[in-house]
């Protein structure tokens, strides 16, 4: 029998006390797709990183055609004549096609920008690209991007193929005619791995497919005896139990009405497509969806940081009886209606607090319109941080610590604690666990209780299922920036939503 | 009139050369993402050390060489600025320290040193009064020997010495080497997107610190050109003035583009002197007039943003440090 193309024998990678891949086997045979599944955060970049030379394996072998290999940077990685696609393309915006093609190649000879044009017809025709080699990188599309990209591992002779998410970022007609090349190429006899997460793309283009699950290799499957269902179950696995409490709501009311909300980005891609729901009083409504599905984009849309295109954003006022549209309002506009709504963004040093300075600084950023003439009022910042270094037990040597010196948990529960203080009636938090370790999750479970308690509208956006499961009422899943599901937490079961978040671009189809 | 405009086309290709040195060592350096600010300082080490180099041999024999009388003050000038650049990409490239404050502060030092040995040398020697290197200088402004027989043209465009000539030559061959050459396309890739080079097996630190070099010994040359040709082996303190930032202004004129900073530097070059062409002028007016070349700059700046044409920006990373393990 004819060796693979490439196989991955016992390979285990560690970050620290972090196993990010533990002992994984698998291989791909010449003219054979592959597909690599599983959730973020499973190991499936770090472990093709590993075969494309940015990392080096801790433990473990790697076989080229039968015989080992030690693959110590990307350039081993060429000679070996494998090439990666990223997700993020590495071209340079002001040269042409055929210069990022050449780029860092030695050829003998003269350069000639003409010949390898040439060439790069030449590749094209035979797989079938449409691609001029003479444009611009900036004018171009972001599928010729990945055209370019796919061409100039080709180009240097490249006989395994590594795709890292290829079709995150593409329409479902341009998805069609990546598929239709990758074909073509494996039709040539080459080895292609694909990374994804998108079950349907994997039943539909791959031959076989290996699934991870958090850093662990959970086994391989020919693609024509599987299905969705039991491949969303290697996927998310068996639920675990984390005991986190959870009250009932108590009197939920409609706080928040989300109406066929729709935000674009320049290139007029959507990124929310027709989002409707509805963020209640004492309830926490979670988010799940792959990264990128649209999460940030909604949060940062409700909070007025993205301009909406259409649909409206109600927030109803108790009190008042007042609704009032939040669209395309600034954040100083909201607040100045009276609505009082709390962010913790993902990014939490670049978005939520500011590194350098210190944590009654940091608290200043919401209150420094006050206090009067030209002096800021400094007292009620100063109380505000000792009090939630009090209350929330942060570690620090003192109030006036840059917060960039706290842990990851400690700068959250200052983030958290100042969003917290101005009594909010919804509190948005976006990945507020994400590098905490399990106390200080555990902590931030309890101030989002708290707040659900005090019946403010919680929108907690997570990737953990587990935790989902436990500490939301309702959730919300999003994929490919619209709707896919709002199922009630208690009752949901994990592989229902796994299925639902990668659901993403079939509405339609 | 003929002969005043030719004269002036003359002059203003004198006054371009040390910018047209500078321009082109400042593009260089800055096409591999270094924004250089220390060029001015630069080209007053490439003055000063060819001035002390040609003072030494000049001191240290009764019949000086033509050929050492040339070869000393270059090598010197050359090795001295690259030496300063050399600073400049450590810590800019290795130590990652802010481009604009090194580039500042560089300038600074070299002022200072070149108006130090400029002030001093003499006395170091015993002697008073102020440095004339006449030998040395006339070797400098040696002119094509058949100039003088092609009548005014010949004395517009041929009565140069050798520098003048050998600025042209490096821009229109660097011209090439950044558009035409497998080292050209590396080295725009440095400058626009160091990841993207890396990734692609390029040695970034090497093409910041090579270019970044050759231009500051191209740059430097145009110091040795004003001391040794157009002031004839002398010094005087700050008679350099401000034409290292007109050259760091020309880069942008010339949309960092060699081919195109020839005729930028001698645009700039005559305006800087045409005060003087102009009859009738009170001094006021001549400061003002001075300013022109400032005025343009800021002019094309704001056009070129303005337009936004990709190919006629900076590089994407100019100014930044690159580090390959933050993402």
């Amino acid at each position: 029998m004819a060796s693979a193309a490439i196989e991955l024998r016992g390979i285990t990678k560690r970050f620290g006390s972090v196993v990010a891949n533990n002992n994984i086997s698998l291989f791909v045979n010449k003219g054979e797709i592959l597909s690599l599944l599983g959730e973020n955060g499973s190991g499936k970049t770090t472990l093709m990183n590993m075969i494309s030379g940015i990392y080096h394996p801790d433990e473990g072998e790697i076989f080229i055609n039968g015989s080992p290999v030690a693959i110590s940077s990307p350039h081993d990685a060429f000679d070996y004549k494998i090439g990666m696609i990223h997700q993020h393309f590495k071209l340079v915006d002001v040269f042409t096609a055929a210069e990022n093609i050449v780029l860092g190649l030695n050829e003998r000879g003269r350069f000639d920008i003409d010949k390898v044009s040439s060439r790069v017809a030449e590749i094209s025709a035979k797989y079938g690209f449409e691609i001029d080699p003479r444009k611009k990188i900036y004018r171009m599309s972001v599928s010729e991007k990945q055209t370019v990209e796919i061409i100039k591992v080709l180009y240097r002779g490249a006989d395994i193929l590594i795709l890292d998410e290829p079709t995150a970022v593409l329409t479902p007609q341009e998805t069609q005619k990546l598929f239709a090349v990758l074909r073509r190429m494996r039709d040539d006899g080459k080895a292609i791995i694909i990374i994804t997460h998108k079950l349907h793309e994997v039943l539909a283009l791959s031959d076989r497919v290996s699934v991870l699950r958090r850093g662990e290799y959970v086994g391989t499957l020919k693609t024509a005896d599987t299905n969705e269902m039991e491949l969303t179950e290697m996927m998310v696995g068996r639920k675990v139990s984390l005991n986190i409490s959870r009250a009932e709501p108590v009197d939920p009311k409609d706080r928040l009405v989300v109406n066929n909300l729709c935000v674009t980005n320049r290139d007029g891609v959507k990124l929310l497509d027709d989002v409707t729901f509805t963020a209640r009083s004492g309830e926490i409504l979670g988010i799940a969806g792959i990264a990128g599905s649209g999460q940030r984009e909604l949060l940062e849309a409700i909070a007025g940081l993205k301009s909406v295109s259409s649909g409206e954003l109600v927030y109803n006022d108790f009190k008042t009886g007042n609704s009032e549209n939040l669209r395309n309002k600034t954040p100083i506009q909201i607040r100045d209606l009276g609505v009082r709504l709390s962010f913790v963004p993902e990014d939490r040093l670049g978005m939520g607090l500011v590194g350098s300075m210190d944590i009654i600084d940091n608290m200043m950023l919401r209150s420094y319109r006050r206090g009067n003439g030209v002096f800021v009022e400094r007292r009620e910042p100063r109380e505000l941080a000792d009090r939630i270094i009090e209350q929330l037990s942060v570690v620090t040597p003192s109030a006036t610590t840059p917060v960039r010196r706290l842990s990851g948990g400690n700068v959250q529960k200052v983030l958290v604690g100042r969003e917290i203080s101005s009594a909010p009636t919804v509190l948005m938090a976006a990945y507020p666990v994400r590098g905490l370790d399990i106390n200080s999750s555990y902590t931030i479970y309890n101030l989002l209780n708290e707040q659900k308690a005090r019946g403010v509208a919680v929108i907690f956006v997570g990737e953990d299922l587990d935790v989902l499961l436990e500490l939301c009422d309702r959730i919300l899943v999003l994929g490919g920036g619209r709707v896919t599901g709002i199922v009630d937490a208690r009752t949901a079961k994990k592989e229902q939503i796994g299925l639902l978040m990668t659901k993403h671009g079939e509405v339609e189809q | 009139m003929l002969s005043t405009i030719l004269s002036f086309i003359s002059a203003a290709i004198i006054q371009g050369i040390p910018l047209l040195y500078g321009a082109v060592g400042e593009i260089i350096t800055e096409k591999s993402g270094n924004l250089n600010l220390g060029i001015p300082g630069i080209m007053y080490i490439g003055g000063i050390s060819g001035i002390v180099g040609g003072f030494i041999y000049e001191h240290s024999t009764s019949s000086p060489n033509a050929a050492l009388c040339i070869l000393i003050p270059l090598l010197s000038c050359l090795v001295c600025s690259a030496f300063m650049a050399l600073i400049y990409s450590f810590l800019t490239v290795t130590l990652r320290a802010n481009q604009n404050v090194t580039g500042l502060a560089l300038t600074t030092f070299g002022v200072g040193v070149g108006n130090f040995f400029g002030g001093s040398l003499k006395s170091f020697f015993g002697e008073s009064g102020s440095i004339s290197l006449l030998t040395t200088g006339n070797y400098y402004k040696t002119k094509l020997p058949f100039a003088g027989s092609l009548g005014a043209f010949g004395d517009a465009f041929l009565s140069f010495g050798f520098l003048a000539y050998l600025a042209i030559i490096i821009a229109i061959v660097a011209s090439l080497v950044i558009n035409k050459t497998r080292v050209g396309l590396n080295l725009r890739a440095v400058g626009e997107n160091p990841a993207t080079a890396d990734a692609a097996g390029i040695n970034v630190t090497k093409y910041k610190y090579v270019a970044t070099c050759a231009g500051g010994a191209i740059a430097g040359l145009g110091g040795l050109y004003f001391v040794m040709d157009y002031i004839a082996g002398a010094w005087t303190n700050d008679g350099f003035g401000d034409r290292g930032w007109l050259a760091i202004a020309i880069v942008i004129f010339a949309l960092w583009r060699p081919n195109l900073s020839v005729l930028c530097s001698f645009i700039f070059g005559g305006l800087y002197i045409i005060c003087t062409y102009i009859p009738g002028l009170s001094s006021a007016s001549k400061e003002l007039i001075k300013m022109l070349p400032y005025v343009v700059t800021i002019i094309v700046l704001v056009v070129i943003s303005a337009r936004k044409r990709r190919e006629n920006q900076p590089p994407a990373h100019l100014g930044l440090s690159y580090f390959r393990e933050e993402r």
